[in-house]
């Protein structure tokens, strides 16, 4: 094989994707070989780097020298300067990545972004091509799976699991190695391992990132699964949505196949495994466990009630485990690095570190791994760089339709498990909100609601209804037409909600309501009592008033006004009658001074 | 269908390869590309850096290359930088002299000291 002097790596991720890297690597391709380099230095598509705030990324090693931001017309430059002649094009990096006091370039660990992060799901992702197997076998790929498959027992392996406190990411956190275990101990003549790759809460790209940049570290580890269980048949289930991460994992499949790491008599150890993928629509409650396997026994993708649970009788109605891509992720590193490692990092109770997608008003929009019992205020300012434009923090949002806001108040709290339940949110898989004093907060949370309503699958009266009533009321709310007692009624509502609906979306789908009013209830009171939007968000809410010092009361408003809402007369400032007014904003367009406004 | 053997093969082949995305720890070389030095040649002596790293399988070396050195007289040079000792400097140097700075040097630790800058500056004081 040959060897490069030097490697330029090149993110695929979805962001970057979209900003462009598709033509970079193209650009690269033709710079390179035009100025004879091909034969020392490669091209190499990756995965998500997670700054994907500054995308497109491109680092170069040997040098690790990080660029951001870089477009086609750069890419001649890089190549004439950095790769042909050995000058990194220091204007082009990230600001972050160049010492201010000696002007040298930091390695990536030094890095504000990547200095407190720690990356074990992730530990691949930026660093290999995701379509080369042999490069994910040169950084210890499949070395788990043959330590499994030649050194350990299946209760061997499910020990290591439960001993490393692994719960699951997909959001309840449950133990994974208890699961595992109760899968081993089912009876059954067929068992299924499958992967929640639905990842449905809006904002989130934790697991895409994981597909798209290390496929075969899930699929090593469903394989060792199936070895731990009893198990020689998996599915993936993934969204159709994403379509750079399904093409890369059919493609790591087929390079498993190829080389025997899938398919019958693994590694010559007489372990058989397969793997298939099942593509979902995108509907959100299909990444709850029972209605995912509905969806892919090819039925309507409803939940059922629990138990019977998945472990005795889950597709067609056979044992199976199911985890969500994440939770995978960190099998192959507890294998090799023993549970003693794994459970060293983290809280007494969250052992490990979470994914997180920075979302909102944050200046690091991207993909982070922190250490569990970090605490959110480092998350935020120290690894995500803190808000834009000089703007207050005023909440964030963990756990996506399911979870709940966390004030400033709570800003201290460590991430984990229970410390975030407490305080009334959640884990959930790793969507990140973060929102300022621009945000009003009932209208986030009917935003969530509206999520809701639309993804509810109708099963169960209590959420098909009930989701659908609460959200009348925040709708009522944010339209200036919320009466006294709302309040209550969302409270009590979402209460009767959690104890009765069938599945976990209905169970869950008040938190954002219910933890809004827990922290930020003076702005729902502003709105009900005082018909006033303290952010200055809900239109419902807005008047138009015109500015007494600046009206020349030259008519134009009142003449454009449609339902003549609009009085005046020649040398006294106009007045807009503000219970006929239907805000369609005309007379603000129209004015000639700019006299009127919205407030 | 590969078995275990054939991984480890696999790993270790493209191991070579991919080493230089790790951490930077081992012996860096490097050649001064800027365009004194590759007007006096330094890309055969790059390409020789490589070939005979590659050779020999050395997995903790990176050649690399910069900008002016800034004695542009003496290009092509290759400095080589061993981890916790001091840099060393060639000078002049061509693809014949690859071999034994990569032997004696690199893998033995005794710099090839007619090549340095050292010696060559004190030949050309004598002058
Ligand atoms: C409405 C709803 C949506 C869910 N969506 C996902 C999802 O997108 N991805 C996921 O891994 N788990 C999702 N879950 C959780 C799964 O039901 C299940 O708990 C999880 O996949 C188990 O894997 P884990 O133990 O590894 O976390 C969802 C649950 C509910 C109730």
């Amino acid at each position: 094989m040959e060897t490069f002097r030097s490697h330029v790596m090149i993110c695929g991720g979805t962001g970057c994707h979209s900003s462009g890297s598709g033509d970079l690597i193209k650009a690269f391709e033709e710079q390179i070989k035009g100025n004879g380099l091909d034969k020392e230095v490669k091209v190499v598509r990756t995965g998500c780097f997670g700054l994907c705030e500054v995308g497109p990324i491109v680092v170069i090693y040997p040098e690790g020298a990080f660029y951001s931001r870089v477009k086609a017309e750069d890419v001649k430059e890089i190549v004439e300067e950095h790769l042909l002649k050995g000058r990194i094009v220091k204007h082009l990096l990230y600001h972050d990545s160049i010492n201010e006091n000696s002007g040298d370039i930091k390695s990536l660990n030094e890095v504000n972004f990547y200095k407190k992060q720690k990356r074990i799901a992730l530990k691949n992702c930026g660093i290999i091509d995701p379509e080369n197997i042999d490069e994910y076998l040169a950084f210890d790929g499949y070395k788990a799976l043959t330590k499994v498959l030649t050194e350990m027992t299946p209760e061997e392996v499910i020990k290591t699991v439960k001993d490393s406190g692994l719960r699951g990411r997909g959001g309840a956190g449950f133990p994974t190695g208890l699961k595992w275990d109760f899968c081993y101990k089912a009876k059954g003549d067929k068992k299924y391992v499958l992967c929640n790759a639905d990842e449905g809460d809006p904002g989130a790209f934790m697991d895409r990132s994981v597909l798209e940049g290390d496929p075969l570290a899930v699929i090593e580890a469903m394989t060792i699964a199936g070895y731990a269980i009893g198990s020689d048949q998996g599915f993936i289930y993934v969204r159709a949505e994403y379509p750079i991460a399904v093409q890369r994992l059919q493609h790591a499949i087929k390079q498993a196949r190829e080389y025997g790491l899938l398919g019958k008599n693994i590694l010559e150890t007489g372990f058989d495994f397969d793997l298939e993928v099942r593509l979902g629509a995108g509907a959100f409650v299909c990444g709850e466990e029972t209605a995912l396997m509905r969806s892919i026994e090819g039925k309507r993708g409803e939940p059922r009630p629990r138990p019977p649970f998945p472990a005795n009788q889950g597709l067609f109605e056979k044992p199976t485990l199911l985890n969500n891509v994440e939770t995978y992720a960190n099998i192959t590193q507890i294998i090799l690095n023993g549970a003693d490692w794994f459970s060293a990092i983290g809280t007494e109770k969250s052992k490990g570190t979470k994914v997180f997608a920075l979302g909102g008003k944050i200046n690091n929009t991207g993909l982070v791994e922190i250490p569990m019992g970090m605490t959110l205020r480092e998350v935020l300012f120290d690894v995500g760089g803190g808000i834009p434009n000089g703007k207050k923090f005023k909440a964030a949002q963990t756990g996506g339709p399911s979870g709940g806001c966390i004030p400033t108040s709570k800003l201290d709290i460590p991430i984990d498990y229970d410390s975030l339940v407490s305080i009334g949110s959640m884990m959930g898989s790793g969507g990140l909100i973060v929102m300022d004093e621009d945000n009003c907060m009932v209208d986030i949370a009917r935003f969530f609601m509206e999520f809701i309503v639309e993804e509810s699958c109708g099963k169960c009266a209590p959420c098909r209804i009930g989701t659908k009533r609460m959200k009348e009321i925040l709708d009522r709310i944010v339209a200036g037409k919320g009466v006294e007692g709302d309040i209550e009624k969302l409270e009590e509502l979402g209460n009767m909600l959690k104890e009765s609906a069938l599945c976990g979306l209905g169970q869950t789908a008040p938190n954002p309501v219910l933890s809004t009013i827990r922290y930020f209830r003076d702005e729902y009171e502003a709105h009900i009592k005082d018909k006033r939007c303290p952010a200055g968000v809900c239109k419902g809410l807005m008047r138009y008033t015109i500015i007494a010092d600046k009206c020349k009361s030259c008519g134009i408003c009142a003449k454009n006004c449609p339902v003549s809402c609009i009085s005046g007369e020649k040398k006294v400032p106009y007045v807009i009658d503000q219970d006929k007014c239907i805000k369609c904003g005309q007379c603000m367009e129209k004015c000639p001074f700019g006299a009127i406004e919205l407030k | 269908m590969k078995s275990i053997k054939d991984l480890e093969a696999i790993r270790n082949k493209t191991l070579e390869d991919v080493n230089l995305r790790k951490d930077r720890k081992g012996t860096r070389v490097v050649v001064g590309m800027a365009t004194c030095g590759i007007a006096a040649g330094a890309r055969p002596v790059l390409l020789a850096l490589m070939d005979e790293v590659q050779k020999r399988g050395l997995k903790d070396v990176t050649v690399a290359q910069t900008g002016c050195i800034g004695v542009c007289r003496l290009e092509p040079m290759v400095e080589v930088y061993t981890p916790g000792e001091e840099k060393v400097t060639y000078v002049s140097v061509t693809a014949d002299m690859v071999p034994r700075i990569v032997t004696e040097h690199i893998v033995n630790g005794n710099p090839v000291m007619e090549y340095t800058i050292g010696a060559a500056e004190n030949n050309t004081d004598k002058k």
